[in-house]
């Protein structure tokens, strides 16, 4: 009754602003303009596919360089000495206090090309590249702002990781390559998959990155979306449409990560 | 590693502190005479005197002087006038706008949409009808502005301000006099990678409809895939697809072609030489925003007050001098300079006007959406086929991952076992 008492702001706050609208959604999604129900625009989904995919590719690969990157800095942060923990943390944690939009423009007057980079290479007599309007420029993008989603849940885990367990692995024979594969991974996977999770989700959904350091032209499922609601035509169903499939999409991608995370957490907790 | 830190620290501060300095030295300079308001029937201002009302104005960014370079700050001065209190956000398209008052709850007493929105909304019944005799000063608006094409019998709109489009360009990069520039340069193979592009579809559209020789109204759905065809082919020279990104990327010389509103241009031209504007001899878009009232509105008759108070000479003055689109309002005209008058961007000749420009209308629904699809077919399709392998690593990159799972809960029930 207690559990109940306390939980229901944020009951009550789920049921209002995510249960609602995500009901919004579907129903718009499988109506048309005058409220009858229709699948025309989950099947013309189907015509931007080539939209999911690029999206989905370019989420993965902005995920898979934050994994790499962050993995090793999240473990040396967390063995690091306690003091100087928190410092690096904050230093981590900087970029963040830097508005979202301000960060992205800021790429592109160092990528463009009269842009810091090109200029700066142009002294040793490279260049100029083209680096701004391309796919790299949105993945970069995305690796950039979504990195501090990577590095914490991974240093929360590591920081957990009882230095013991390490001991122990080194005096049983382990050499510093099979302590890492057999005991910091198993350990730290919940913090991979979180990880993922953070960063994957708003990388596919985002539009103002690829709309900045896309040029416009690598078109993300955010654009897509944006642009049934203030492109030419105003058409909500549609973006419901899509919306639904990029949300059942997400949600295929965390069962799958799920898969991972469950047994070894299990085991973790006993 | 403190000291270190400290020292940036210190450095950066004085920097701040040095580009502050230098900006009000530059402020300084360019003091004039600050300007000053008369109206033309201030009894009539005086009603709402001690209401307490408030308007709430829904306008397109930066499209309203708000005091600086010494010209009036219309809002502040409308309500030191009339005692009403304005409310003021702005929006970035017509889309935007018409998305906010299409989802309902909001409740704004004036908004500025452009003409093929106009129609639009008066065809979808969303805007009410002006009561002119509250407008004594529409008398100013120019005859050639009214009547338009969306609001025929002037019922709904009073236009606010007009302008063209046609072709910002870098006049050190192109040595074409002027007047040959036209739409075809935007599609010339010498200037790949240094073209900048419309942002939204009607726009480009209408851009590839002019070289094509068709109207830039055009329903017509063989025409309109001509268009995007014309489009397609472009995309490839394209260096990016924007809107007032143009701003940062035509000042900084990262493009040297960009087809943009002509009001801008005078505001781009004025900080930067190296940019000129050409106005397309085979034609071009002419738009006007116009003050409209939506059927949400509270307080029409102190809206009414206001879009009168836009009308007053003085404060369409500053309008068109803070913003840099062209006046419809005849009075503000006769103040500006000789200079701007003749300058051949805000100001064209009516011969021009008359023979080669043309006013959106607004699209069938179908046409609309014939157009948005076209547009994200056009700029989704990858030009050169190295994504081909996309598909099949997804594929591949599901399949390991599925394989995995399933090793993993092969190896952990046999563990299990033991």
């Amino acid at each position: 009754m207690k559990k109940t008492l306390i939980s229901s702001p944020y009951i009550v706050w789920m049921i209002v602003f995510i249960v609602v609208p995500m009901a919004m959604v579907a129903y718009f999604a499988f109506t048309d303009g005058n409220g009858n129900f229709t699948l025309e625009y989950i099947t013309e989904v189907g015509q931007y596919s080539n939209i999911f995919v690029r999206s989905i590719w370019l989420a993965a690969i902005a995920t898979v360089i934050c994994l790499v990157v962050a993995y090793p800095v999240a473990f040396i942060l967390a063995t690091m000495n306690k003091r100087h923990q928190s410092t690096m943390l904050m230093i981590v944690m900087l970029p963040m206090w830097m508005n979202f939009l301000l960060r992205t423009y800021a790429w592109m007057t160092l990528l463009g090309n009269n842009g810091i980079i090109n200029t700066v290479l142009g002294y040793f007599g490279l260049g100029p590249y083209k680096m701004l309007n391309t796919q790299g420029a949105v993945v970069l993008g995305m690796v950039y702002n979504y990195l501090p989603y990577m590095i914490l849940p991974l240093y929360s885990v590591m920081v957990k990781i009882d230095k013991s367990l390490l001991e122990a692995a080194q005096d049983l024979g382990c050499n510093s390559k099979k302590v890492l594969f057999k005991v910091v991974l198993p350990l730290s996977l919940p913090g991979v998959t979180s990880g993922i999770t953070m960063v994957f989700v708003p990388a596919i959904s985002t539009f103002i990155i690829s709309r900045m350091l896309g040029g416009g032209s690598n078109l993300l499922i955010g654009d897509l979306i944006e642009m049934q609601f203030l492109g030419n035509s105003y058409n909500p169903n549609l973006g419901a449409g899509i919306s639904l499939v990029l949300m059942v999409i997400v949600l295929l991608i965390m069962t799958i990560m799920n898969q991972f995370d469950s047994d070894d957490e299990d085991r973790v907790l006993i | 590693m403190k000291k270190l830190l400290s020292l940036i620290f210190a450095a950066a501060v004085m920097l701040s502190a040095s580009a502050c300095r230098y900006q009000h030295l530059n402020d300084g300079e360019e003091e004039t005479e600050p300007q000053t308001l008369t109206v033309s029937d201030s009894a009539y201002y005086e009603r709402f005197k001690n209401d307490g009302i408030s308007i709430n104005v829904y306008n397109w960014g930066e499209y309203i002087s708000d005091g600086s370079d010494g010209l009036l700050d219309v809002n502040s001065e409308f309500t030191a006038l009339t005692g009403i209190q304005v409310n003021y956000s702005t929006y970035a398209t017509n889309e935007e706008l018409y998305a906010k008052l299409k989802g309902g709850g909001s409740s704004y007493d004036i908004i500025i949409p452009s003409d093929y929105m106009i129609a639009r909304m008066i065809k979808e019944d969303m805007l009410l009808k002006l009561d002119y005799s509250n407008i004594p000063n529409f008398a100013n608006i120019m005859d050639k502005f009214k009547g338009q094409l969306y609001d025929p019998a002037d019922e709904y709109s009073v236009p606010y301000t007009w302008g063209t489009v046609g072709i910002i360009y870098d006049n050190t990069a192109i040595d074409i006099p002027k007047e040959e520039i036209d739409w075809d340069i935007l599609w010339d193979e010498k200037y790949r990678d240094s073209i900048l592009m419309f942002d939204n579809p009607r726009d480009s559209f209408a851009i590839a409809e002019t070289l094509l020789g068709y109207s830039m109204n055009t329903e017509d759905s063989v025409e309109l895939k001509t268009a995007a065809e014309k489009l397609k082919e472009q995309k490839s020279l394209v260096q990016s697809y924007v809107m007032d990104e143009i701003f940062d990327k035509m000042g900084a010389g990262e493009a040297v072609l960009a087809p943009y509103y002509a009001g801008d241009a005078v505001t781009l031209m004025s900080e930067y030489d190296h940019l000129s504007f050409a106005v397309p001899k085979s034609g071009t878009n002419l738009f006007i925003d116009a003050m409209c009232i939506p059927k949400s509105a509270s307080q029409k008759e102190a809206a009414e007050m206001y879009i009168n108070f836009m009308c007053e000479p003085d404060i369409a003055y500053a309008t068109t001098s803070y913003i840099g689109y062209s006046t419809p309002n005849a009075a503000a005209f006769e103040m500006l300079d000789d200079e701007v008058k003749n300058d051949g961007i805000s100001y064209l000749n009516d011969e021009y006007i008359k023979e080669h420009t043309t006013v959106f209308a607004n699209l069938s629904d179908s046409a609309n959406q014939e157009m948005q699809r076209l547009w994200t077919d056009m700029k989704s399709t990858q030009e050169n086929e190295k994504n081909k392998w996309l598909v099949p690593a997804f594929l591949l990159f599901c399949i390991a991952l599925s394989i995995g799972i399933i090793i993993r809960r092969y190896m952990k029930n046999k563990k299990d076992i033991f």
